[in-house]
């Protein structure tokens, strides 16, 4: 198995705001995702989180450089190509993006009735089995409306993890939710990852609580990027900006054996 | 400051082309996709459910108020040169013509048009579109090629049943209340009525159709994208409005054009 999952090479995207200025997102961005480890992206808003797993999915073309998906430039694939590379992927998105006018069976057995050709008692077990996972069950014939935040992104998870993906991104996973439904999803990340074996790759600025699961962490910061082989790394880093990001996201828990006695 | 002015309309320029080639392989892909295997086939006939059974009510009505005006106005002028046996060849030939398949393009761009630009803008930004890319399902294929063959096939049906509500109505007007002879309105709508002119309604109501459901859609599906719309909601609101506007305001163009290229 190749040991990068991912790798950026001189990555550049920006954006023409409608006033016509060119806002500079990422700028010659290089960095790798090791495979079967988890890498936190963060970041302030704007910085280009958020994009970057746009790029990683296709979901937004690259100005210039080259990303590759497991050995494969991805950043020039097209149609069918690139169809198959997203069954590789499996996404949580922030708001969960579940199917309004599906019930959470009809939601996590989608990727099962279209991409695969398993029968439909074979989909059931498949998606109740998930479900009781992630603790679900009993609530499968309930609408996205009718589920708590928390259990939104369960059953967004459940459907990502359907096709077995090798790398599950998670596009700001707590956003919203309280403290101890925060800690929860996290452990849920961490025991699926465990059991799956997928490369995972995390953007959010729920700092530091996220870099309890980090191998790696990836500051954007104006264009560029900081890569740390450990959360711990990044309080010692002596960028000024670096030590701004710690010092505004982490505050004092973390700040306390820095400050001079 | 005339430098800014000009870089300002070139930007409208690139934006105007840029929508315009974005909305033109919107259209094929939306083709593309009524061909590529499985088809959804129940989602196909719950299109068809809304566009065309949901929309009945509302074609009814304005057919019978249409042809009843038709019924009332054509007696009014024709009385006046004692050409009242007319009355059943005008009303038809209007109603087939013209009134048809306009009024019945812009009811089902009001009532299920918006609807389906307003319901792909809310799958657009709460990221469910971006989902089915990222399990690699056609979104095409999935969401937009079943409403399209709905439009494609319902629309010219509900234009049909509008020119015969909207005859009937003339009948009643006509005949019945402003008591013009029943044979002689038959016999004006009988002798004058062509084949082409049924074809050419025929013709109108699949172009407005197919206008209708490409630009409501599509506005909706580039929801994120268009200039001016704002975020969120407020996109939404704004893109259903200007998609309603938009498709109207084609399909009163392509109707001229339509009729001077086929008449």
């Amino acid at each position: 198995m190749n040991d990068i999952a991912i790798e950026f090479k001189n990555v550049e995207k920006s954006f023409v705001r409608e006033d016509g200025h060119r806002q500079v997102i990422l700028d010659k961005v290089n960095f790798t995702i090791p495979t079967s480890k988890t890498t936190v992206i963060a970041g302030g808003s704007g910085q280009g989180k958020s994009v970057t797993l746009k790029l990683v999915l296709g979901l937004m073309q690259v100005d210039a450089g080259q990303i590759f998906v497991a050995g494969k430039e991805s950043s020039r694939m097209r149609g069918r190509e690139l169809e198959e590379l997203r069954t590789r992927f499996g996404v949580l998105f922030q708001g969960a993006a579940l199917f309004d006018s599906l019930t959470v069976f009809e939601n996590v057995a989608l990727p099962l009735r279209e991409r695969t050709k398993k029968t439909e008692k074979e989909i059931r077990d498949q998606v109740l089995s998930t479900l009781d996972q992630l603790e679900l069950l009993g609530h499968e014939e309930k609408f996205p409306a009718q589920l708590s935040g928390g259990m939104k992104k369960r059953a967004g998870l459940a459907r990502a993890l359907q096709l077995k993906p090798e790398i599950m991104l998670f596009d700001e996973p707590t956003t919203g939710l309280d403290p101890v439904m925060t800690q929860e999803i996290y452990h849920l990340f961490a025991r699926t990852q465990k059991q799956l074996g997928y490369t995972s790759i995390i953007v959010s600025h729920d700092i530091p609580k996220v870099f309890n699961l980090a191998d790696q962490v990836i500051v954007l910061y104006n264009g560029g990027m900081d890569i740390f082989p450990s959360p711990e790394a990044i309080q010692w880093s002596q960028k000024p900006h670096i030590k701004e990001f710690v010092k505004t996201t982490m505050g004092e828990i973390y700040q306390s054996h820095l400050v001079e006695k | 400051m005339q430098q800014n002015s000009i870089a300002k309309l070139g930007n409208i320029g690139i934006y105007v082309v840029n929508d315009l080639g974005r909305m033109g392989l919107y259209l094929l892909q939306a083709i593309q996709g009524c061909f590529r295997r499985p088809f959804r086939f129940a989602e196909f006939l719950h299109q068809m459910h809304f566009i065309g059974v949901g929309s009945l009510v509302v074609i009814f009505f304005t057919a019978a108020s249409t042809g009843m005006v038709l019924g009332l106005q054509g007696y009014y002028s024709l009385h006046k040169f004692g050409a009242e046996g007319w009355l059943g060849s005008a009303v038809s030939l209007t109603l087939i013509m013209e009134l048809g398949p306009v009024l019945t393009a812009l009811m089902v761009a009001g009532r299920a048009g918006s609807a389906m630009c307003a319901e792909l803008g809310i799958m657009r930004i709460s990221e469910q579109i971006d989902a089915l890319d990222c399990m690699a399902v056609d979104p095409f294929r999935y969401l937009i090629s079943p409403k399209f063959l709905a439009a494609l096939i319902s629309v010219p049906l509900l234009t049909a049943v509008f020119d015969v509500v909207g005859i009937a109505g003339g009948y009643v007007a006509g005949v019945k209340l402003m008591g013009v002879n029943p044979g002689s309105y038959y016999e004006g709508m009988r002798s004058s009525v062509t084949n082409h002119d049924i074809w050419l309604g025929l013709v109108k109501s699949f172009v407005f159709g197919l206008l209708v459901v490409w630009i409501c859609t599509g506005r909706g599906y580039f929801v994120h994208q268009i200039r001016g719309a704002g975020f969120g909601a407020q996109s939404v609101s704004r893109v259903t409005t200007q998609a309603v506007v938009l498709s109207s305001i084609s399909v009163l163009i392509f109707d001229y054009l339509l009729t001077a290229v086929l008449i």
